[in-house]
């Protein structure tokens, strides 16, 4: 038992138990799964900006925070007691297109070329993670939700808008994926 | 106190989003590059729970724990929003190769430089609110 808990775990694992964050939620306090609103409540508690999509009573949403706070935890446990900083189960297909990007041998859940930041190498990781952290905030918020609150938590309420986003984002996904990163992982 | 649940709840989260290789760059890549189907069948199967919830909490009118009735009010539909944002959103999660609830977990996760991707989106959040009334949505 212990042992299909710390092993990998197949698709039939990982997504009905991430589905369920919509009954947990709900039935905790009628809450709505959704994660990038965080990013609004840190900025209004942490800059206090001046614009008026910022000026609300971030603390009536402390429970938002709280998961957030949650979800750092639970990386830490996912690694210490869960056995999960092993190299992903990826498809032989995949093995054979990050070796045609000159990448090396995955040994663990990152690449190093991407997250292992150091004097000569810190310039491919910056633009990966400031640039793609950047467009997430900025699209996650424009689009009014992520993955979380669009892709699993509108569709499972077939909320029309939570499809039309859901698209979108896979769309922007291929285009970056396929278009943009096999030149940019060459920095 | 109140907010401990949220914070229990939140820690299973990252749990299942680390353990379950979603907060993995690779995985990401594979998934757009149609190499494997896994991470749809996790998003799918993941849609399947909350829509059965849904449809069960309404038909047997649930309740939350603290005796509200349940809210099933979907966010707005927001033409340009969710098409525009969303696309730039799928731009970012491609170069991260994670999305906001992965950037927590991997911080935790111990994937130090996500914190840089963390600042990011909270800078990309801020801008949005600066730029939206002159946005159109």
């Amino acid at each position: 038992m212990w042992e299909a808990i710390t092993g990998p775990w197949p698709w039939y694992t990982t997504g009905p138990l991430l589905g369920l964050m919509v009954p947990f939620l709900m039935l905790a306090g009628n809450k709505h799964f959704g994660v990038s609103s965080s990013l609004r409540h840190v900025c209004a508690a942490v800059f206090k900006p001046k614009a008026e999509y910022f000026r609300y009573d971030w603390k009536k949403s402390g429970w938002n925070l709280a998961l957030v706070a949650g979800t750092i935890v639970g990386g830490v446990l996912a690694v210490l007691a869960f056995g999960a900083d092993t190299s992903p189960q990826l498809s032989e297909g995949a093995h054979a297109l990050f070796a045609s990007w000159g990448m090396e041998e995955a040994t663990a859940l990152q690449p190093a070329e991407v997250f292992a930041v150091g004097a000569d190498n810190w310039l491919r990781p910056l633009v990966f993670l400031a640039l793609g952290g950047f467009l997430v905030g900025f699209g996650a918020r424009y689009a009014g939700g992520c993955t979380s609150g669009h892709a699993i938590m509108g569709t499972a309420l077939l909320n029309p808008g939570s499809y039309v986003a859901a698209i979108a984002f896979l769309v922007g996904g291929f285009a970056v994926s396929n278009l943009i990163i096999p030149a940019l992982i060459a920095l | 106190m109140a907010l401990l649940k949220y914070f229990l709840i939140g820690i299973y989260f990252g749990i299942v989003l680390v353990k379950g290789e979603v907060v993995s760059w690779f995985r990401i890549q594979e998934m757009f590059h149609l190499q494997s189907a896994y991470m749809y069948l996790v998003i799918a199967s993941a849609v399947v729970v909350g829509m059965i919830f849904v449809f069960a909490a309404k038909a047997f009118k649930l309740r939350s724990l603290d005796g509200q009735n349940l809210d099933f009010k979907g966010k707005p539909f927001n033409k340009v929003g969710n098409t525009a944002g969303g696309v730039i959103f799928g731009f970012g999660w491609a170069l991260a190769g994670a999305c906001p609830g992965p950037m927590y977990a991997l911080l935790g996760a111990g994937y130090w430089a996500i914190a840089v991707g963390l600042v990011f989106a909270f800078l990309g959040a801020l801008t949005y609110g600066y730029l939206k009334p002159r946005l159109p949505h």
